[in-house]
């Protein structure tokens, strides 16, 4: 009950509430509906890229690639192999996941710009398999109808709308997830490596192996939204796993803010709309969008959500500081609740704002 | 044997290519502590001034390739100030991001003035050597003379001149060298400047055998990290071990495996190295 009081959680199920309610506005546009159900697969691999990036500060730029594991593996799967989505969807994630770890036990030797880089190897590794490796692949031929999710006579998820809230749910669950992640301990831990690695170390805190987890757990979301994504669109090329797939994500992640818990939803959504307005200009977009990235990260590197959460700790802090001279003679004991909560609020604020000024 | 020697040429030219592009940019990270993402961008942009000046407004190619680097030198001058300097005390993410929209602005601006269609650029230098029975295209043989000649150049730079001291000074200890009163602003625009012009001078080089197109730098990009990081970032002696290694390597088994693993090796190379060295061949001390 105390978490409806806080504005952060309130955001966050506003902005799912709006999302979850765009069927009812678009639900009849097939294409419109297809353009937001890709978003929420990115949605998805934007997630993990916050747990690797926006919690662990490690800029991971391998998601593409396990992106791309994902999708194949459920587009080759359901159509090469003929399996049912839900076999191909459980082999393709704890595989992505898999791959994610092994590749993480070397690239985690690595250290900041080296492991950026590195991992930029691995991602384009990935990408050059899938789009060479003929006979398996099908490179650039790509892979075509690949199946719907099947759930009996129950729902046909065909229909644009039951793709939309599969997506959603799955979607929901990795918001859960990541939300359980930065209250729990797991994610203290994961902020106190952005800040500082040898801070970390030294009270503690196994480095090797939290890193070695959020990278683990960076490719497990990869993997779940490319292969929803596989589904969702029914053809795959190489496309689903290029370096620009990465940096793709990482707009989205920079624009609603790194270590939110509502901020790959909201960049992901915002600049998927600016990307649609932006079709007529396809292959010139960039030319705005490029110096619009270069500002924020200069001018905003926060994100919205990181600025609006900003604001909400800024509002706590003075009303405590209010109501606390309003409140010393009278009801001492009254405000012990907000005032808790708000002090945790702003101690989680302190550590992005030192991370900030590095 | 002849096949051999033909490609033993090819990779040591291809080499040279690598070579340019990568030391300028290890020079770049040795000074601002940024890898920069844009390189690759740079060299495109690079090709298609170069390419503007020849066949556009008609100047003989040696002067196309002098114009171009002059301008990309602006250029790179211009990015540091507007782009990286603004960064300098953020975390390292920051300046990566940054770089990956200036990458993408630059392509979109390279498609948007000449298009995303391949075009070609007429070799102005023709004819070929016989070297061992091989054939060897005097284009590669000007690259392989060009590279030399510039990497003596600049390593006399570094060395000798006072302006390419300081460059050295400040990638040894940028705080000390503010003490004895050299301007690091200054210096970091001379490095991206001197970079954007190094890649200029490959790019004008290879162009004539590759074809242009927006998208050119990506593979380089991706290829010039995988040595500089091999090499060590910041070290000039890995940067060039590395280009031509990873550039001979990329051409014999592209003649005698498959094109594919030909792509492939560079990375494949460096996941090897990494995993037995995770700071390069020729890393030094890290500073912090």
């Amino acid at each position: 009950m105390n978490g409806l009081k806080n504005p952060r959680i309130l955001g966050t199920l506003a902005v799912l509430l709006v999302v979850a309610l765009t069927p009812i506005a678009f639900g009849d546009e097939a294409y419109i509906m297809r353009v937001i159900t890709v978003g929420l697969c990115s949605t998805i691999a934007v997630y993990g890229m916050n747990i690797i990036l926006g919690f662990t500060g490690q800029l991971s730029l391998a998601q593409g690639g396990f992106f791309g594991i994902g999708a194949y593996a459920v587009g080759l799967l359901t159509t090469d192999f003929d399996w049912s989505f839900w076999q191909a969807f459980l082999v393709g994630v704890v595989g992505t996941s898999a791959i994610g770890y092994l590749s993480g036990l070397i690239a985690l030797r690595t250290k900041d710009e080296y492991f950026a880089i590195f991992t930029m190897a691995i991602g384009f590794i990935i990408y050059l398999t899938i789009s060479r490796w003929e006979a398996v692949t099908h490179a650039h031929s790509g892979v075509n109808n690949v199946k719907f999710p099947a759930a009996g006579d129950l729902v046909d998820f065909s229909n644009p709308t039951a793709m939309f809230y599969l997506v959603f749910a799955i979607l929901l669950i990795c918001v859960y997830i990541t939300y359980a992640i930065r209250r729990s301990s797991v994610g203290r831990t994961l902020l106190t490596i952005r800040t500082s690695e040898d801070l970390a170390d030294a009270i503690g805190v196994n480095v090797g192996l939290s890193k070695q987890l959020a990278f683990a757990a960076s490719a497990f979301f990869g993997g779940i939204g490319g292969g929803l994504y596989a589904s969702v669109v029914g053809f795959i090329g190489p496309d689903a796993a290029t370096v620009d797939k990465t940096f793709e994500f990482l707009m989205f992640i920079l624009v609603g803010g790194m270590g939110t818990v509502a901020g790959p939803l909201v960049g992901t959504m915002i600049v998927t709309f600016l990307f649609e307005f932006f079709q007529d200009f396809q292959a010139y977009r960039f030319i705005v969008l490029g110096p619009i990235i270069i500002a924020l990260v200069i001018f905003a590197p926060r994100g919205i959500v990181g600025y609006l959460g900003g604001f909400v700790d800024k509002r706590a802090r003075q009303r405590r500081i209010g109501s606390v001279g309003a409140n010393a003679s009278s009801r001492p004991h009254d405000s012990t609740g907000p005032e808790a909560s708000a002090r945790t609020g702003t101690s989680a604020d302190n550590v992005t704002t030192t991370e900030e000024k590095n | 044997m002849t096949l051999f020697t033909q490609q033993l040429f090819n990779g040591v030219a291809l080499g040279g290519v690598y070579c340019l592009a990568a030391i300028g940019l290890t020079l770049v990270f040795g000074v601002l502590r940024i890898p920069n993402l844009a390189h690759g961008a740079l060299y495109m942009l690079g090709a298609y001034v170069t390419y503007f000046f020849l066949t556009t407004v008609g100047v003989p190619y040696v002067a196309a390739i002098g114009i171009a680097a002059l301008i990309l030198f602006v250029l790179g001058v211009l990015l540091e100030r507007l782009v990286f300097h603004p960064l300098r005390n953020a975390p390292h993410t920051h300046h990566m991001i940054a770089a990956i929209g200036a990458m993408f602005f630059f392509q979109s601006v390279a498609q948007a003035i000449w298009g995303a269609d391949f075009r070609r650029m007429e070799t102005p230098i023709s004819g070929s050597l016989h070297i061992l029975d091989a054939e060897i295209s005097a284009q590669r043989i000007v690259i392989i003379v060009t590279a030399v000649v510039v990497l003596a150049l600049l390593t006399w730079f570094i060395k000798r001149s006072i302006h390419g001291q300081t460059i050295e000074a400040i990638e040894q200890d940028r705080t000390g060298a503010a003490l004895v009163g050299i301007n690091p602003a200054m210096v970091s625009m001379l490095t991206v400047g001197l970079s954007a012009l190094l890649v200029t001078i490959a790019a004008g080089l290879v162009a004539p055998i590759n074809l242009l197109s927006p998208t050119m730098g990506d593979s380089l990009n991706l290829k010039v990290f995988a040595i500089i990081i091999l090499g060590g970032l910041g070290s000039l002696p890995g940067a060039i071990v590395g280009s031509f290694a990873l550039a001979i390597a990329e051409t014999m088994t592209a003649t005698y495996i498959s094109s594919a693993v030909g792509e492939a090796v560079a990375f494949v190379v460096l996941v090897a190295v990494l995993a037995i060295r995770p700071t390069g061949l020729f890393a030094k001390a890290v500073q912090r």
